[in-house]
């Protein structure tokens, strides 16, 4: 019965594998015990076996150059040939950069009017750089010994003799220094050295800049500040001339003077909108701002983005970067997207000439959560 | 007169005389028709034509009035500019219900209809006149347009105007080739989302400063060639992942190829 099952083993082997594998797996075969019976089975209902024979390396074959000296010489001559085309392509790299004028416009098939030199420039240096390596690979492939190599690996562990005598050297070395009979110079030299990482540490540190204190709760606005359109030439807005459905773009008064310009734009920047003050549904907002005309802060409370998307059917104020919606009739509630809280509004009035001025600084921090907010 | 009338039965007499009868009919028409009237009447008239237009045409969403229906909003105080754009673009009379009414290239309607319905709207209430070409010719100050483009316009339309979306399938249309008119009227009358820009905002001359700069962006020629629609990451990151990692994998494939 075994001795069938075996011929059964060895008969599919033969029609499936070459010779080392079939020598390989009826040796594994054998090797279990018990196995024979289920092996059968399973072979006859089409199932896998429980094991597969180690197939092996396939045999080597050799390329066409190894042994056909004119598919050498062609191989050569397709290396040099790539090489000598990257030699071209750089020349004609050099001519053209100084040939080709630089706002010389060409038209080119597929990609329409393009500057000839970036193109030209491009190419040429690209194509001599692929040559270059087309060449090498193609080198390799062809000519280089493509034969299997194995190397064993070997233990890492050095022998017994050579670690004692590394231990050995290294305490003679101490003794001969006499670093562990003079403790003064070894706690001495300890704390010089010790101590030298703390001019790196203190200048990363310092490098830092400053701390934040106030800055980021703060914003430029103050009461009384008019509300300046944000332009190179600002100008005051006066109410009358925020119309239903127009935006403005608003910076405080005088900040085209202030010493951190940029920061300071970066938080005080608001845009106003005036709604139909019936479609206010927040009492705040009416009240804080001058009939229907509400300013609010422009920052993002995600990750401080211009929320600037203002669409006057819908009141909506978008953030371009996240897609964070706020509802303008409802006080800048976050009604879509990663935004977590409402846009802090600027509360305004009128001055005495009709100008629209903040009638008081931002009663909470503008812009995305920081640590300190709470 | 007696040469004439022997040439009475000649095949050619008909025609003749039809076409002398027509000549003189015509002429005598010329001469004697009541002239059209001059200013107000001509005015009266035109407003009458844009009047009957309207109700054929657009009472049925914004009323027969014109001061809003069930689907169309009040166009009281809209202005002449509002129907010169919003028809003038194609974007009245909408082609179906969607989020927002898309532009097209083949209008309805032609520039004096137009003109007749942009009167008649006007005369409902006050609202922003159709501009003349003073501001909208694009010869301002091209650095102060882009300015002013990159604070009012461009978190909508785009750095270079190539527009980009809103909310729920709305978006903010592309910009390029679009008459200084149209630029002018959509900032001064807020057409769909859009907010308005009025002349306290952004002056006429800093209008057309804006209409400058988008006039400029459009002759410029792009040193890469391809623009990709100037979206930005989306299409160049999509483009060097399609060729880019593609030519990489290709490369792969031929390392590990065996020569043959």
């Amino acid at each position: 019965m075994n001795d069938e099952n075996m011929v059964n083993d060895k008969n599919t082997m033969n029609d499936h594998g070459t010779q080392p594998a079939k020598a390989q797996a009826s040796q594994s075969v054998e090797e279990l015990p018990g196995h024979h019976g289920r092996g059968d089975i399973e072979q006859s209902r089409g199932r896998l076996p429980e094991r597969f024979a180690n197939p092996g390396l396939p045999p080597h074959v050799h390329r066409l150059a190894d042994f056909d000296e004119k598919a050498a010489s062609r191989a050569e001559r397709q290396v040099a040939t790539l090489f000598s085309i990257s030699m071209l392509a750089t020349l004609a790299f050099l001519v053209a950069y100084f040939a080709i004028d630089q706002e010389t416009y060409a038209f080119v098939p597929g990609i329409g009017q393009a500057n000839l030199s970036n193109l030209v420039l491009g190419l040429t240096l690209g194509l001599s750089l692929l040559c270059i390596g087309l060449g090498a690979v193609h080198w390799a492939k062809t000519l280089m010994p493509d034969i299997e190599v194995a190397e064993d690996r070997h233990p890492q562990r050095s022998s017994d003799e050579a670690r004692g005598r590394a231990v050995e050297t290294v305490m003679a070395g101490g003794d001969a220094s006499q670093l562990a009979r003079r403790p003064l110079i070894k706690y001495t030299l300890g704390g010089a050295l010790g101590l030298f990482a703390l001019p790196l540490v203190v200048q990363v540190a310092g490098g830092l800049g400053p701390m934040p204190k106030a800055d980021l709760s703060t914003t430029f606005w103050r009461k009384g500040m008019r509300l300046m359109r944000d332009s190179s030439v600002p100008t005051p807005i006066k109410a009358s001339d925020v119309t239903i459905g127009s935006v403005f773009h608003v910076m405080p008064e005088g900040i085209e003077k202030s010493e951190h310009l940029l920061e300071e734009k970066g938080k005080a920047a608001v845009v106003l909108m005036r709604l139909e003050p019936n479609l206010i549904k927040v009492a705040k907002e009416r009240e804080w701002g001058h009939e229907g005309i509400v300013a609010y802060s422009k920052i993002c409370t995600h990750v401080g983005c211009p929320v600037g998307l203002y669409e006057q059917q819908t009141h909506h104020l978008l953030c371009p970067c996240h897609q964070s919606t706020f509802d303008v009739t409802q006080d800048c509630e976050v009604i879509f997207g990663p935004a977590k809280r409402a846009l802090p509004q600027l509360k305004i009035t009128i001055d005495s000439e009709g100008y629209l001025v903040a009638d008081s600084p931002f009663r909470e921090a503008v812009g995305p959560s920081f640590w300190e907010r709470g | 007169m007696k040469a004439l009338a022997s040439h009475r039965r000649h095949p050619a007499a008909i025609v003749v005389l039809l076409l002398l009868g027509l000549m003189a009919t015509g002429g005598l028409y010329s001469l004697l028709a009541p002239k059209p009237a001059r200013a107000a009447a001509a005015v009266a008239d035109v407003t009458g034509e844009g009047k009957k237009l309207f109700q054929a045409n657009c009472a049925n969403c914004h009323g027969l009035t014109g001061l809003g229906g069930v689907a169309g909003p009040n166009l009281g105080g809209v202005g002449a500019a509002s129907v010169d754009f919003q028809v003038g673009t194609g974007r009245m009379p909408p082609a179906g219900i969607g989020v927002q009414a898309e532009p097209r290239d083949k209008l309805q309607f032609t520039q004096e209809q137009i003109a007749a319905m942009a009167a008649y709207v006007a005369t409902l209430a006050p609202g922003p006149a159709i501009p003349g070409a003073r501001f909208t010719k694009g010869d301002g100050n091209i650095a102060n347009g882009n300015e002013l483009f990159k604070v009012n316009c461009a978190m909508c339309h785009n750095f270079v105007g190539s527009g980009g979306a809103l909310t729920r399938g709305k978006y903010a249309p592309n910009l390029r080739d679009v008459s200084g008119k149209y630029i002018y009227e959509a900032m001064t009358t807020g057409p769909q989302s859009m907010p308005v820009f009025n002349d306290a905002n952004l002056t006429p001359q800093e209008k057309n400063d804006i209409i400058s700069y988008m006039q400029e962006i459009n002759k410029d020629e792009n040193p890469g060639g391809l623009s990709l629609g100037n979206l930005g990451p989306v299409s160049e990151g999509l483009f060097v992942w399609i060729f880019g990692l593609g030519l990489m994998i290709a490369a792969a494939v031929w390392l590990g190829a065996k020569a043959a």
